[in-house]
């Protein structure tokens, strides 16, 4: 499903991690500054390796021997960033519809209304960014990279900036969509809790290197 | 209540026409300008940025001079648009339109040009990553979220068009129904011995123009800030 062996050098740190994975949901563990989002951002190709291979579903998105190096836009993947980055001139409905329109899909209303659904956002459709707090912004943001139709969806600390309280009332959907959307994964995090609840498998990182890799059991 | 007589009219108007015409053709380049100043790095990047101000700083009378060098009949530039493509400036209400354009281009640019550097670049990566296509993060999300600083820079623009004098009269002159614009017009009026009150008719249409550009440019800058929030 997704094979990453990259090495890259940004400044002072350097990020050499190998790792493969067939879950469903890969939790890439770490303490922060340990090169979880630098690692996740080359996946999404935001950021390019030095050296070495990213292959998601078979596709080879990065190979630096090859010369390999797909842009973002056409990985066909999904990214929910900790601070949501929801349009803020495009309403609910706008934010979610933007995926599937910049990718010339047709219009799939039952996917929509399921997913809609699944996250609770019927309510918010036709009000702005601005006046959404942030649990709701992060499930509008999780819908829109869902409905963009991704073969992997990343997910960066998307509870990062969100209380206690919101994160209990997250947590739920995220759960519901590893067991209902069908959507492979790659969910960073620094909480054990969080990751226990969600993650299938776990890539633990500590300094720019993978030092192990396995079940949920790994965290303790 | 202001009774303007046809020949003022005519200067009206044609200050209309001049500085609408000037806006429209710079907005596409300003907007280009703008993106490239607040985007990208490149070799030259501070003389290109000096010399769209230059405008502002040189003697109007220069920059007007420097134009009719150029775009004049005998110019490099006029000589070329003319044999070939019939298009002529000199002496022309094109002209004028010309002059003001150059003229009022460092205000038009900076207004898009701040609002350009001021969106989240992190809204445009979202984008990418969910399929838009460089130029299509550009339409969809840069280009509408700066849209009212582009809007307030073609109003400020348009208001230093319309109020434009030295450029445009070394340029192409004064002639009524030609090139005879509001400006112009005062100034002509204002040497005629009984020209008082028109001048003062143009003078007070002069003012009511600018303090409503003004007005309108304020009002899109607030927008902005509201368009960057969301609400």
């Amino acid at each position: 499903m997704l094979r990453v062996d990259i090495e890259k050098q940004l400044g002072e740190f350097s990020l050499s991690a190998s790792f493969e994975s067939e879950g469903r949901v890969t939790g890439l563990f770490g303490a922060s500054g340990a090169g979880k989002s630098s690692l996740i951002n080359m996946i999404a190709g935001l950021l390019r390796p030095d050296r070495g291979t990213i292959v998601i579903d078979g596709d080879v998105v990065d190979d630096t021997a090859a010369g390999i190096h797909v842009p973002t836009w056409r990985r066909r993947i999904g990214y929910v960033f900790q601070d949501a980055r929801l349009f803020p001139h495009l309403n609910v409905a706008q934010n979610l519809d933007y995926g599937r329109r910049m990718n010339r899909l047709a219009a799939d209303p039952a996917q929509r209304t399921r997913v809609v659904e699944l996250l609770d956002i019927g309510a918010l459709l036709d009000r702005r960014p601005g006046r959404l707090s942030g649990g709701e912004r992060q499930r509008v943001a999780l819908g829109r990279a869902l409905l963009s139709k991704p073969r992997l969806l990343l997910l960066d600390e998307p509870l990062g900036a969100l209380d206690e309280a919101r994160k209990l009332e997250i947590l739920p959907y995220l759960v519901r969509l590893r067991d209902e959307a069908n959507v492979p994964m790659v969910y960073v995090s620094h909480d054990v809790a969080e990751l226990r609840q969600v993650a299938t498998q776990i890539v633990m990182l500590r300094q720019g290197r993978v030092t192990s890799f396995g079940g949920v059991k790994v965290l303790t | 209540m202001l009774d303007i007589s046809p020949a003022e009219w005519t200067a009206i108007l044609l200050s209309l026409r001049v500085a609408v015409i000037a806006t429209l053709v710079a907005t596409p380049f300003g907007i280009a300008l703008a993106w490239l100043l607040a985007r990208k790095d490149f070799w030259g990047k501070s003389v290109l940025d000096a010399v769209v101000h230059l405008p502002l700083v040189l003697p109007p009378v220069v920059t007007g001079y420097l134009l009719l060098l150029t775009f004049g009949r005998r110019g490099l530039v006029g000589a070329f648009l003319a044999d070939h493509l019939g298009i002529v400036f000199a002496f022309r209400w094109t002209g004028a339109a010309l002059a003001c354009g150059v003229m009022s281009f460092p205000l038009l640019v900076r207004p898009m040009r701040l609002s350009i550097e001021a969106i989240d670049r992190r809204l445009e990566q979202a984008a990418e990553t969910l399929g838009a296509a460089p130029f299509k993060v550009f339409f969809t999300v840069t280009l509408p979220l700066a849209l009212p600083g582009v809007l307030a820079g073609m109003v400020l623009g348009f208001a230093k068009a319309i109020g434009e004098f030295g450029a445009t009269i070394t340029f192409v002159s004064n002639i009524p129904g030609e090139t005879q614009t509001i400006s112009s017009a005062i100034y002509s009026l204002i040497q005629t011995p009984d020209g008082d009150a028109a001048a003062g008719r143009l003078v007070i249409v002069s003012i009511v123009l600018a303090l409503g550009a003004l007005i309108a440019a304020e009002w899109f800058a607030r927008r902005a800030t509201q368009r960057l929030h969301g609400n």
